[in-house]
């Protein structure tokens, strides 16, 4: 039913998913945690731009994307290279594009936890960062299980950002959505029945996975 | 010797708190909401910073105006009103929270110990979660108690428990201030606890210490609100001398005097701590005869302030010199004045009542 190009496509698309997601644990989690205990002025506008591409049409972040990684962008001579049409950019691009639903409900969690117990762990005699690491984080894993769980299927599902930047590259930039548009233009029906039912069910199982995980661990919290 | 002194703004009302406390036994911060005791406590755990800030424990200064030792370096455990367990941690790693974070040097308080000495043995393998209110605070005790302090701090430890967590826990206090030398900072609105288990006593009112010293002698002071309480008490520490099982009475020695107890307070030289009411207090010219009244004991008039239009609370001294233990009585203007008492007199102090302030 899958031949090799498909199986490549699915490959792919995992691994843009699983890469974005750990990147965007690494940056979203330190900056929910700003989010929800700094005091500082600028807080809510990073907060807004943060949220920016909820309302943005994926086109427009991906044309942006494109300027900033084109061979005069500032990206290109910030890392020195130029990322269009790359693995690298496409997670360049994904992470940006699901950074809210990642950074959002870790920052709900974060703030929902409230300052009790993170005094008591400090009169407990743990610094600040051993805290974070035993205290808050831990009490945060419901939030931080939905942000991976949301921000890993959201990138699954991306399309507008890829095609900006990504382009069809097989193996390189080509990833489920853009295999499935490229199968349409084609005409080739059953391909693009074939890797559509894939996507549904997968995102049925991340979706399902989500919810279990989400009530087990509430079991366990309360 | 424990130093306190913090000034400055929080939220919308003024903070200016400064008190000694001696660095042993319980030392209650007591006063109406609102009066600030338990910022005071949150600026020596560290947790709150005012503008102008001293705390010196033991001569070893925790803060001043160009030292801040942050809460994690504080050598302190907290208990707050709310046990605040980890709820994703069992009750044992609640317990070895803080204690695996000192150095072995430190630890004096044993994990085994405490275990005992709280009762929390059974509790191990209960989740956090599935604990009384009574049970999670005297694990939050625990907890706080393995952290090694130096000093333990207690906002309202009682206050969000109901009356049979109150009465659950209250004894296991007791059993921690016999058996530990720590001292303790001990915030509370409710003056029964704090005759049970206060040794000094900080009183607030409005941001400010507006009394400072012994409970035995704050309690009793006419000019202080305490005497104005609904049911104001003396409390005096006395050593059982004998027991008299015919009768079911013990003889306690107090300073200036020796009172009848009912009830068995345990061997010879045992120390108690007695409650005496103002009102089970009434004053006389002379021995009354023919009275079934057991204690009747000679005092003098130290001090007297009035109490509404009716009553005059009244400081007595026990015995006949300045070692005495002070007692309050509580006798309407009208038999005062009719009496002809005054400051100095000596009269007989006819006691009602003398309960157990100590369980």
């Amino acid at each position: 039913m899958f031949d090799i190009a498909m199986i490549e496509t699915i490959l792919l698309t995992l691994r843009l998913a699983a890469v974005t997601t750990f990147v965007l644990l690494v940056v979203g989690i330190p900056l929910a945690w700003w989010l929800a205990r700094s005091k500082a002025w600028g807080k809510e506008f990073v907060a807004v731009l943060v949220s920016l591409p909820i309302v943005l049409p994926p086109t427009v972040l991906g044309f942006y994307l494109l300027i900033a990684m084109g061979p005069d962008g500032p990206l290109t001579a910030l890392i020195g290279r130029s990322l269009p049409f790359t693995f690298e950019g496409l997670v360049v691009g994904s992470t940006l594009y699901s950074l809210p639903f990642v950074v959002n409900p870790i920052r709900n969690a974060f703030e929902s936890m409230g300052e009790r117990h993170w005094e008591a762990a400090a009169t407990l005699r743990a610094n600040p960062l051993d805290a974070f690491f035993t205290v808050a984080l831990p009490l945060a894993m419901p939030g931080i299980l939905t942000g991976a769980i949301l921000g890993f299927a959201h990138t699954m599902g991306e399309f507008g950002v890829v095609l900006m930047i990504g382009g069809s590259i097989p193996g390189e930039t080509k990833v489920l959505s853009i295999a499935i548009f490229d199968f349409v233009e084609s005409l080739e029906w059953g391909k693009a029945h074939i890797l559509a039912g894939a996507m549904l069910a997968l995102s049925f199982a991340v979706i399902f996975a989500m919810r279990l995980v989400e009530t087990r661990f509430k079991s366990d919290l309360r | 010797m424990i130093e306190v002194r913090f000034s400055g703004q929080q939220g919308s009302f003024e903070i200016d708190a400064e008190f000694n406390a001696p660095s042993k036994g319980v030392i209650a911060l007591f006063g109406p909401s609102g009066s600030g005791k338990t910022t005071v406590l949150r600026c020596v755990a560290g947790l709150t910073r005012l503008s102008r800030g001293r705390l010196v424990i033991d001569g070893d200064v925790w803060q001043d105006e160009r030292v801040f030792v942050p809460v994690h370096r504080r050598a302190l455990g907290y208990v707050f009103q709310e046990a605040s367990l980890f709820p994703h941690l069992s009750v044992r790693a609640n317990l070895e929270f803080g204690q695996k974070r000192t150095k072995g040097g430190e630890r004096t308080i044993g994990f085994d110990d405490v275990v005992d000495l709280l009762g929390i043995e059974l509790l191990f393998d209960r989740p956090t979660a599935n604990l009384s209110g009574g049970e999670r605070q005297r694990v939050a005790i625990g907890r706080a108690l393995l952290s090694q302090p130096r000093l333990l701090l207690m906002d309202e430890p009682l206050s969000a428990l109901d009356r049979m967590g109150r009465e659950e826990i209250l004894p296991y206090l007791e059993r921690l201030h016999r058996r530990l030398s720590i001292p303790v900072l001990y915030v509370s609105h409710d003056i029964g606890e704090i005759e049970r288990l206060a040794d000094s006593l900080i009183l607030m009112d409005r941001g400010r210490v507006r009394a400072a010293g012994p409970i035995a002698d704050l309690l009793v002071d006419p000019a202080l609100p305490l005497a104005r309480l609904s049911e104001p008490a003396a409390v005096l520490d006395g050593v059982v001398r004998e027991y008299d099982p015919d009768y079911g009475l013990a003889k306690v020695d107090v300073p200036g005097g020796t009172l009848l107890v009912a009830g068995e307070l345990g061997p010879t030289g045992t120390v108690r701590r007695l409650r005496i009411g103002a009102s089970d207090v009434s004053l006389s010219r002379k021995a009354v005869k023919d009275t079934t009244i057991l204690n009747a004991l000679p005092v003098r008039i130290d001090a007297v302030a009035p109490v509404g239009d009716a009553q005059v609370s009244v400081r007595l001294r026990l015995g006949t010199d300045e070692a005495g233990a002070l007692l309050l009585s509580r006798v309407s203007r009208l038999s005062w004045n009719k009496l002809k008492f005054q400051t100095g007199d000596s009269v007989i102090a006819q006691i009602k009542a003398v309960a157990l302030a100590r369980t």
